[in-house]
This record gives C-alpha cells, structure tokens and sequence, in this order.
C-alpha cells in the first residue's frame, strides 16, 4: 500500500484530467477564500498600518543586511520550528501536523499531476512521501485534537465539544484519515468499500479547501507575515512599545518558573 | 480600562485563562485565541499581561500614573528574575523601569515576622520596606526620594 500511487490506480475509473481540474479548483477555492477573508476581517490593512506605526517609532533604521539577517531568523525559527509555541507538546503537535501535512499536499500533487496514469510509472518516494504526510498529520492532528486544544486543557471544556474554530483541524483530520484508509481498501482491492472513503475524501477536500473563509486555514499565511513584523520591531526597537529585554542584569528575585495551572 | 489581546501575537496557549482571578480571560471559538469576555468586570491586576508568553495581552495604564491613553508594556523575564516596565506618554517621554520577580513559591516562604527584631524608629520612618534590600537579592544602597521634591499639597 505505501508504495503504491492511489490516484495512478483511480485513473483507472475516474479520468486524470478530472482530477487535476479538482486539484486547480480547490487551489482556486483557497485563493477566494483568503481574499475575501482579508476583505472582511480587514486583518491585512490593519498588518500594514501597524508596521506603518512600528516604523515611525523605530530607534534606528535597519539596513537590508539587518532586515535580511532578521528575515532569515523569522524563516529558521519562527515559520520552520514554530517557535512562539515555546519548548512542549503543542510545538511537537504542530511540526509533526505542519510537516505532515505540507507532504501531503505536494506529494498529491506531484503524483496527480506527474504520475496519474497507470501506465507512468511512479517512482516509490511519492508514494511514500504521500502515506508518511498522510500519517504524520493524524498523529500530530489527533494529538492536538484531543488533548492539548486550549479549550480543553484550559477551559476544561469535554473533549467532544466542538467549535468554529474546530473545522481546519477537524477537515484536515478526515482528509488526511480518509486518505489513508481509501490507499489501503484500494491495496486490499474491495469492491464498494474504497469508493465509499474515496467519496468521503473528497468531500472532505471540499469542506478543508471551501471552507478558507469560516475556518482557520488563511492562518498559515497570516502568521508568517506577523511573525516577520514582530521580529523587525524587535530589531528596529519600536519593540511594539515594549520594553527592552534587560541587559545582563543583577539577580533579583528567584526567578522562578511559572506554576503550572493546578485549579482544574 | 481593561485589557486586551493582539490577535496576532495571540498563539492560544492559555496562560491567561488560567491566570485570570476575575476568570473573565477566555478562548474565543471562532480562532482559539484569547479574549476578555467580560471588559467591564477586568480590574486590571496586569496578571494575564504578565503571563503571556508571547506579549500579546494589553491594557491602557491606571489614570492616576499614564492618563489619557498612556502607553505602558510589560516584558517578563523569568530566566533573569526581572520584571520590565514600558510608560510613554503623550508627549514622546518614555520611562523604562526594571523590578525584580518577587513571587514566591507558595508556602516556602512564610515570613517569621515575631521572631524578628522589633523596628527602631529609624527604620519605620525610612523609606526602606521589610526584608529590603536583602530581600530584593542585593546588598546595593537602594535609592530614596528626597522629600522636598515631593509634589506641593501632598503631606507627609
């Protein structure tokens, strides 16, 4: 099963130029939904005019080496490794979904667009590469789902209980679960049952790609783009009106680390 | 006036929920991100501007030391034991201010204040409070304010 190309086999039944027109128009569907998000929640305009202000207030004018060197940094550590998730299980959570899921993609793409026909061969990596996206982005997603989600872990709200904001996770789970389970009925060769998850995969597609504009999806390409601006005022010293980080200071107090939350 | 959250600093960690006594600190549902549910009940204790990892929580000063939409930034630093403070004012003046982290671990640090020596009138009229400047980790002179610069109709 993970060495085989599922979509080299549906093209067996469903022709390759449906599923490529399926690929461009979920491509399509993410495009409209992030424009019209940003139409309506107006957060690009806001980014702007905040990075206008973080500019008047800057302590010195950083040169492109500067701005270079800090994009670099906002790329290795802030997109790469997440790291305004701190050191802990939600930053792991989210590599292994991130990666996972990023392999996922492309490796459909690359497969669907590259090695649609059964008669191409596909080399095995995709396959692979597919399968390993696929399963990297449950564990990471279940793993989120169903015990860090702040909602639960903080607010002690059931685990089942599910919200608006539910629906990027939730739609790429069953993306990502329907996947896998339509590659091995379709492995095992039983008649019925892989259409069944190939239907459901599917539709799950539509929800996870039609769905840019309600769920939280664009949040992939916002969060970069803060991440950037954080750090620049970082360098630049507008500091978004914060203090500066103390200079090799005196040992005060203990310093000592938060508590954990023991109320619930 | 009561705080608030910038959402794109906001990475939903819920410190703050967990943090907040007024428990007015909660997770939106449409983005997991923190929100004051409740403004009107915040009484602006600084806890949750203080936990927040990631800075993104804010709350305009108490009138009576940054009016009129002060500016005033918190940036905690546990490694380093210090607290530092950010106020710019209206008119471009910024004041930074650097405190130590006094928190103690709860129950480990019970003062004995009976087996103390009692406090000469020397020291109750000092500006000096109990335990300082032992107790702040430093055996520095700390610095006084001079009473003549004190604000005319305030008495002492």
């Amino acid at each position: 099963m993970i060495t085989t190309n599922p979509f080299s086999i549906l093209s067996e039944t469903v022709p390759a130029i449906a599923t490529q027109s399926f690929v461009i128009v979920m491509a399509f569907l993410v495009v409209i939904g992030t424009l019209v998000d940003i139409i309506h929640k107006k957060n690009v305009k806001y980014f702007f005019e905040n990075a206008k202000k973080a500019k008047q207030s800057a302590k010195k004018k950083l040169t492109t080496g500067e701005k270079t060197s800090v994009t670099i940094k906002t790329v290795a550590s802030d997109i790469l490794t997440t790291s305004e998730l701190g050191a802990g299980k939600r930053r792991v959570a989210h590599l292994l979904g991130m990666y996972g899921t990023l392999l996922f993609w492309f490796s459909s793409v690359f497969m669907i667009f590259c090695y649609s026909s059964i008669d191409n061969v596909t080399p095995t990596i995709w396959p692979i590469l597919w399968h390993v996206g696929a399963i990297m982005t449950c564990l990471g997603g279940f793993w989120f789902w169903l015990f860090l989600r702040v909602d639960v872990y903080s607010e002690a709200h059931p685990w089942y209980r599910i919200i608006k904001a539910d629906l990027f996770v939730l739609s790429l789970l069953a993306t990502a679960t329907f996947g896998l389970i339509w590659s091995f009925l379709q492995s095992l060769n039983i008649s019925g049952w892989d259409n069944l998850f190939l239907i459901l995969f599917i539709i799950s597609n539509i929800i996870l790609f039609g769905g840019v504009y309600w769920s939280k999806f664009a949040h992939m390409f916002y969060k970069p783009g803060a991440a950037l601006q954080k750090n620049l005022a970082e360098a630049d010293g507008s500091r978004d009106s914060l203090p500066p980080p103390v200079d090799a200071p005196e040992q005060y107090g203990l310093g000592i680390n938060r508590d954990k939350a023991k109320h619930y | 006036m009561p705080t608030f959250v910038y959402m794109t600093r906001c990475d939903g960690c819920g410190h703050c929920v967990d943090i907040c006594p007024s428990d007015i600190m909660h997770i939106d549902e449409t983005i997991r991100r923190a929100k004051n549910i409740e403004p009107n009940f915040c009484w602006e204790c600084y806890s949750c501007v203080k936990a927040c990892p990631n800075y993104a929580i804010d709350v305009r000063g108490y009138a009576d030391f940054a009016p009129m939409s002060h500016s005033v930034r918190v940036r905690r630093e546990e490694e380093k034991g210090t607290i530092s403070w950010k106020i710019k004012f209206r008119n471009g003046t910024e004041k930074d201010f650097v405190c130590p982290i006094t928190t103690k671990p709860w129950g480990k640090f019970v003062p004995k204040l009976a087996e103390g020596e009692k406090p000469n009138q020397e020291e109750i009229n000092s500006q000096k409070l109990y335990l300082e400047p032992e107790g702040l980790n430093t055996k520095k002179e700390l610095p006084t304010v001079p009473k003549d610069s004190f604000k005319k109709g305030v008495y002492y």
